[in-house]
């Protein structure tokens, strides 16, 4: 007797069938037919015709039938929420409402506990409203099944109507009830809790958690099920204890929880430990306690399923990154068994290549070698590449790392040949000077090389040492023959290559160069590559010698670490830990304080993560996508300023624009606020008839004429009475007249949005307005680069403008931004001193005093003045929008011009606007 | 938190779903199924959909997909749908499409069981059974005379009390309590036989059917042999760590005690060898393959159900060896050879050797093949644990006790 019974059809046709049974005065026979219909739900066929017969079955005191029934009704309610069926008669409505609502009272707490789950699932208005009531009474219910049942269906009630629960007090009873004296209850409630909190509309936590609550939840956590304990877990990693002392005791009774059978729990301890671990200074004696027991419950975890794996991998590189001596001496556990699944390889050659050290290198070479005569492609190019970071990470490895780069060339296995250039490539600029003697059997493979990657790097190394390859220029003209059928990023090598090769040898190579300049500028579409071959082209007719400085500069150092996550991005991470978030690496989208208090969790930016579902994309060697950024910056980046006088003038704007279009650097504001020109000094002097209470920059040039069909746009920010504004002046320099002006700001680091409508009417042509547009800042966030980037499309009747401006940070300070002088002392004291930063302004003048009253109309405020050996010291704090603290130190010395700024915060990102607005508001 | 479920075939076919919130289309499913195309056997656990992310294990040869929309811990998914499995095969003996399929009302009640919109209501076997009957022919045939049904009307006593894990009123005519210790030894034996790394995955598995309360202590004789240990629910942990004992009161039945990791600190004994000689060129197109394996570090015990996986490089057409011991084949689709040796009588090795044919021109430089390496030694344990007692508190019966220990090869590589 199976369930596939249930599955059998008859000629009638199966729903004539089920009703005919479903009304059948016989018990078992209905009780068959309703599990008839359960079936067919179960693999997707519609039955809802049969609603009206199932819920006359309700009303039974067989607790199978009525779980039966139950289920039929979750499942309908929830696919057709507007319960279309439900509205057949009112009787069949009310019926499931009244059933529900007198089980809700009946004596055995199971069918309480059952149709107070029941109803949360129905998403019905008017239905939820007669729910309200049974709901609280179960709230209060003396049996705990039926609150921690309840207490989940707040959560399902506030996601049907938020406001709701508000009104109806649930929260508070929520709330009550992470005292109750039951741990499952309690651990029900926190996650209902959690839930209603990340749901919240306002973006804010709805509930807070003080050290009473925090205490109970720890005692609730050695007593309740693995899965509260991970909601428990969880809510207490978004607690921020008040002192180390408090987040002493709160370790000390979550460690026990690393020992638990269950993986998750044990991650989300690891999530907590590791984020109170920040709190306690490195010297305590916890601290290498907790090092030491975190480190066997991780290695643990790999020898889980291949999934737990897997995640547990994601978090661990984490870890490694964050805490590098917790698992220093577990490098045997990462060795990569051969059957092991592929994306579990890929994570674990990665944390390898990260706990390579000089005492371990040995071994993980021997592996690394093992590796790359393996059967699976990425994973082979995966460990060439790690073994090329092992010799860029431990020096006294390099030479036994490109010997067995050399070793592995020559299998002459393509694939592998073509990773080991590029990772040769790498280790040739971290090392100059050391390994060219190898570039001959280098080039001995030139011909199978057929991926762009490896060719290019081929071509970097070709022309980087051109004057030791004696046919470098044989070499370079057979790559030339079919140029237009490279790779962008090839050519763009190849150009660079030749260009250098001609540097070098230019007796011989004119011819070459002079073909691949014109094949860059006249026969290509690619504009990069057009750009840089006019741009060697200027160079090179204009002035070699400045040509050489430029082209053959000196190139930054490679780094030994290039692949780490970003410290403050790892911090977030490592508060996400056992999250999504730490699978991806990603952050929430959300730009958020720190790891304050309340730190929202959100998901990792939609559009951008699908790209990172494989593993093997993400992380590890530094500059394979950014080549290209990369040898640009390392060519013309670094040494224009010292080359560009040497050029004559008229070559000099030319080769400034070039450079700043290829750079697409963000015009820094300080540049912005110093640009001359006619056009500002004369909107500067409207301003300075009225001296303005807080700085405000000129305005500048958003919208040339010719980018927005005639129109113009000129504009600055301002803060007055807390009021954020955009300034800007609309000018129609168009031959019509425009109308129909709306602005709208895209999501941006600090939420700014426009407080109202765009006040331009229609412009006649020559005509201009200004157009002031309020500015609210708790719109959706989104992080933007550079941070203060703000990004802004204006319409009218022609057409919609694009244009992004940098909003200068001074009027994100708010007036409420002075800090008490305990607390601000006690403040800097906590925030860490790798969240500090410092900055020189130079050219300051003025006196301190008149430098802090400047500083106080701009909502930077001076908490304390101090003369200490003859220098001013100014200590400073200011708040911004989004609640980031920032505190500040400058220091002045009467007669230096130069005034250095030390700045501490939880968001340390902030500190480059911050300090470009400092310079701003002290030269005003 | 967990918003769908769908299980999948390995044709593809989504044959169940179960929504504990709104319903999302199994079309989400082609975001799995796609990735699955790309590698079979080696599906990403965590996959991002637009608006969702799917989290899927891969168990008896079906595939369970859970959805969310949210944030969620991807381990607290991954380890709740491991439960549900272990569900599955605790109720109906194994998880299959057609034993799913055959149980379909049963599942469905479970799932709405072990679920409350997303959060877990009750996942331990032993309340899900009082709740729930298993099904089984003699219950089916009693419900069906006397109209019972398989849903219990009262609410589980485990449900909330302090031992959620133990059902009350348990009784036993003959009261025992086994325990298993098993351990795996997981290790990489490179070519010239040395040992790469070498760990120990050890659990104790416990089959106890005690009446009543009992509140049981076990002691080890040398407890300070792990590195790590995670426990079941029930064990007191300030006593292991006060006083490294185990104290607890345990569920009914079978259950897991305890797991436990050795080798990151201490030397873990390597308790068989195998000698390889593998040449793919010989002159000729025939290859040679010589291996032998014997015993080393056993403490005296002898190695049974000893079996040799090797993947041969794709070069490999077939092989034609002689065994002295046990039965080999070779699958030259796979490219598997599987020598089934069984137990090892010293002094006598067991041998294989024999000729490789090796398709002519073929690559055969990079290829390093591994060999897989099972075996189990029955009353040892490799780790040198020993249960020293164990007491009984809250009962007045006699108990009869009894420990076993067992060492089986975990994931054992040797490279050739």
């Amino acid at each position: 007797m199976t369930d596939s019974k249930y599955f059998t059809t008859t000629k009638k046709g199966e729903i004539f069938e089920l009703k005919s049974e479903l009304n059948s005065d016989k018990k078992e026979k209905k009780k068959e037919a309703v599990k008839k219909v359960i079936a067919s739900m179960t693999v997707g066929k519609d039955v809802s015709a049969l609603f009206p017969d199932v819920v006359n079955c309700m009303q039974t005191d067989n607790l199978e039938l009525k779980k039966l029934v139950y289920l039929y009704l979750m499942n309908y309610a929830k696919s057709q929420p507007d319960m279309a069926i439900m509205a057949v008669n009112t009787f069949v409505k009310d019926l499931p409402t009244y059933q529900l609502v007198k089980d809700c009272e009946d004596s055995n707490p199971l069918i309480r506990a059952l149709a107070v789950r029941t109803m949360g699932c129905i998403r019905v208005d008017k239905i939820t409203e007669y729910l309200c009531e049974p709901l609280r009474k179960c709230l209060k219910d003396e049996d705990p099944y039926v609150r921690k049942t309840a207490a989940v269906c707040v959560a399902k009630l506030y996601d049907i109507s938020p406001s709701m629960v508000e009104d109806q007090g649930f929260l508070d009873q929520l709330k009550d009830l992470l005292s109750d004296s039951n741990p499952m209850v309690v651990a029900n409630a926190v996650a209902a809790l959690s839930e209603i909190n990340e749901a919240s509309v306002s973006g804010h936590p709805l509930v807070e958690m003080n050290a009473p609550t925090i205490n109970k939840l720890l005692t609730a956590l050695n007593e309740c099920t693995e899965w509260g304990q991970v909601f428990i877990l969880d809510a207490l990693s978004n607690y921020s204890p008040r002192d180390a002392r408090e987040a002493h005791s709160v370790c000390e009774r979550i460690t026990p929880r690393l020992a638990h059978a269950n993986a998750a729990v044990v991650l989300s301890a690891v999530k907590v430990l590791m984020k109170l671990m920040e709190m306690l200074s490195d010297e305590t004696e916890l601290v290498g306690t907790l090092s030491r027991k975190l480190a066997p419950p991780l290695v643990t975890l790999l020898s889980a399923e291949p999934e737990v794996q897997y995640v547990a991998l994601r978090n661990i590189n984490l870890v490694v990154q964050k805490r590098p001596d917790i698992l220093k001496h577990e490098m045997k556990v990462f060795f990569v068994k051969y059957n092991d699944p592929i994306y579990v390889k890929l994570e674990k050659l990665d944390i390898m290549i990260r706990l390579a050290s000089q005492a371990n290198i040995a071994q993980v070479l021997g592996e690394l070698k093992e590796y790359a005569t393996e059967v699976d492609v990425d994973f082979v190019r995966k460990a060439v590449r790690a073994i090329g970071r092992c010799a860029i990470k431990v020096e006294p490895s390099a030479e036994r790392c490109v010997s067995t780069l050399l070793e592995l060339i020559q299998t002459k296995v393509n694939y592998v040949v073509q990773e080991a250039i590029v990772v040769i490539k790498d280790i040739f600029r971290k090392y100059p000077n050391k390994y060219e003697s190898i570039i001959s059997t280098l080039c001995e493979n030139l011909d199978t090389l057929d991926e762009p990657e490896a060719r290019a790097s081929m071509v970097w190394i070709v022309g980087e040492y051109a004057e030791r390859i004696d046919n470098a220029d044989e070499l370079l003209d057979s790559f030339l023959e079919g140029f237009h059928d490279e790779n962008a990023q090839v050519q763009l090598q190849l150009l660079t290559a030749v260009v250098k090769l001609f540097l070098k040898r230019p007796a011989d190579t004119q011819e070459l160069v002079q073909h691949v300049l014109s094949l860059a500028t006249q026969d290509s579409d690619n504009p990069d590559l057009r750009d840089r071959g006019f741009i060697y082209w200027r160079l090179l007719s204009t002035d070699p010698a400045a040509a050489k400085e430029v082209v053959l500069a000196d190139k930054p150092l490679i780094s030994e670490e290039t692949d780490l996550l970003e410290p403050t991005l790892l911090d977030e991470l490592i508060c996400h830990i056992s999250s999504l978030a730490s699978v991806y690496h990603k952050p929430p989208t959300a730009f958020v304080e720190g790891r304050g208090a309340g730190v929202r969790k959100s998901l990792p930016a939609r559009g951008t993560v699908s790209e990172d579902t494989q593993p093997q994309l993400q992380t590890v060697i530094p500059n394979q996508e950014s080549l290209i950024g990369d040898l640009l910056s390392m060519d013309i980046g670094g040494p224009p300023a010292p080359a560009a006088p040497a050029a004559p003038a008229s070559n000099l704007d030319l080769l400034a624009g070039g450079l700043d279009v290829l750079l697409g650097g963000p015009e820094p504001a300080a540049t912005a606020t110093t640009a001359t020109g006619s056009a500002t000094g004369l909107l500067g002097d409207i301003f300075g008839a009225v001296p303005p209470a807080s700085y405000v920059p000129p305005k500048q040039c958003w919208l040339p004429a010719d980018k927005g069909k005639g129109l113009e746009i000129w504009g600055t920010f301002t803060r007055q009475n807390g009021q954020m504004r955009m300034e800007m002046t609309f000018t129609n320099k168009a031959m019509q007249a425009m109308s129909g002006f709306a602005i709208q700001l895209n999501k941006n680091s600090f939420g700014v949005f426009p407080g109202g409508a765009l006040a331009v009417g229609a412009l006649a042509p020559g005509a201009a307005a200004d157009a002031p547009l309020a500015l609210a800042a708790a719109g959706p966030v989104q992080r933007m680069d550079p941070l203060n980037n703000l990004q802004v499309a204006v319409k009218n009747n022609i057409d919609v403008f694009y244009f992004a401006c940098l909003i200068p940070a001074h009027i994100l300070f708010t007036e409420d931004g002075q800090l008490d002088k305990r607390v601000f002392l006690t403040t800097w004291k906590e925030i860490p001193a790798a969240n500090e930063v410092q900055h020189t302004i130079s050219n300051v003048l003025g006196t301190a005093d008149s430098i802090a009253q400047k500083m106080t109309l701009n909502n930077i405020f001076t908490i304390a003045k101090r003369n200490v050996e003859g220098q001013d010291m100014l200590y400073q704090s200011l708040k911004l929008t989004n609640n980031i603290w920032v505190l500040l130190e400058l220091k002045l010395q009467p007669g230096n011009p130069e005034a250095t700024l030390s700045l501490k915060s939880r968001t340390v990102e902030v500190a480059t606007c911050i300090f470009q607005a400092y310079e701003a508001i002290i030269k005003s | 938190m967990i918003h769908s479920l769908f299980i999948i075939n390995p044709s593809g076919d989504v044959f169940l779903e179960k929504h504990w919130r709104s319903v999302i289309p199994r079309s989400v499913c082609d975001y799995y199924l796609e990735a699955q195309r790309a590698s079979p056997n080696d599906v990403p656990p965590v996959l991002a959909a637009p608006h969702h992310y799917l989290i899927s294990i891969q168990r008896g040869g079906v595939a369970l997909v859970a959805v969310s929309k949210q944030e969620v811990a991807p381990l607290f998914v991954i380890e709740f749908l491991h439960r549900v499995v272990d569900t599955f095969q605790d109720y109906f003996s194994d998880c299959t499409e057609t034993i799913i399929k055959e149980n379909y009302v049963v599942v469905y009640e479970l799932l709405d069981e072990m679920l409350d919109n997303g959060f877990p209501l009750a996942t331990e076997s032993n309340i899900l059974k009082e709740l729930i009957k298993p099904p089984n022919i003699l219950r089916t045939i009693a419900n069906t005379v006397t109209g019972k049904s398989n849903v219990s009307s009262i609410l589980p006593s485990g449900q909330l009390s302090n031992v959620p894990w133990r059902r009350s009123g348990v009784k036993y005519a003959n009261n025992e309590a086994y325990f298993d210790v098993i351990e795996e030894v997981d290790a990489i034996i490179d070519k010239s036989g040395a040992t790469v790394s070498a760990e120990i995955q050890g659990y104790i598995d416990c089959c106890i059917k005690l009446s009543g309360m009992p509140d049981l202590t076990l002691t080890f004789v040398n407890p300070r042999l792990f590195d790590d240990v995670s426990f079941h629910p029930c064990v007191r942990f300030k006593r292991w760590e006060s006083e490294r004992i185990l104290s607890f009161i345990p569920p009914d039945g079978n259950f897991r005690l305890m797991s436990y990791h050795i080798g990151s600190q201490s030397v873990v004994a390597i308790p068989i060898y195998v000698r390889h000689n593998l040449t793919l060129r010989n002159n000729g197109d025939q290859g040679r393959l010589d291996l032998t394996v014997g015993p080393k570090q056993t403490m005296g015990r002898t190695l049974e159900n000893v079996a040799l996986e090797i993947c041969m490089p794709k070069c490999v057409l077939n092989c034609s060896l002689t065994a002295n011991q046990g039965k080999y084949s070779y699958d030259p689709v796979s490219k598997v050879l599987l020598w089934d040796i069984g137990r090892i009588e010293l002094p006598k090795l067991p041998n294989i050797r024999g000729s490789v044919s090796v398709a002519s021109g073929a690559d055969t430089s990079g290829a390093n093949p591994s060999i897989n390496v099972h075996f189990t030694i029955p009353q040892l344990a490799v780790s040198g644990l020993r249960v020293s007692r164990l007491d009984m508190y809250g009962a007045k019966y006699k108990p009869f006790k009894g420990v076993k220990y067992v060492t089986k090869a975990g994931k054992f590589h040797v490279r050739m």
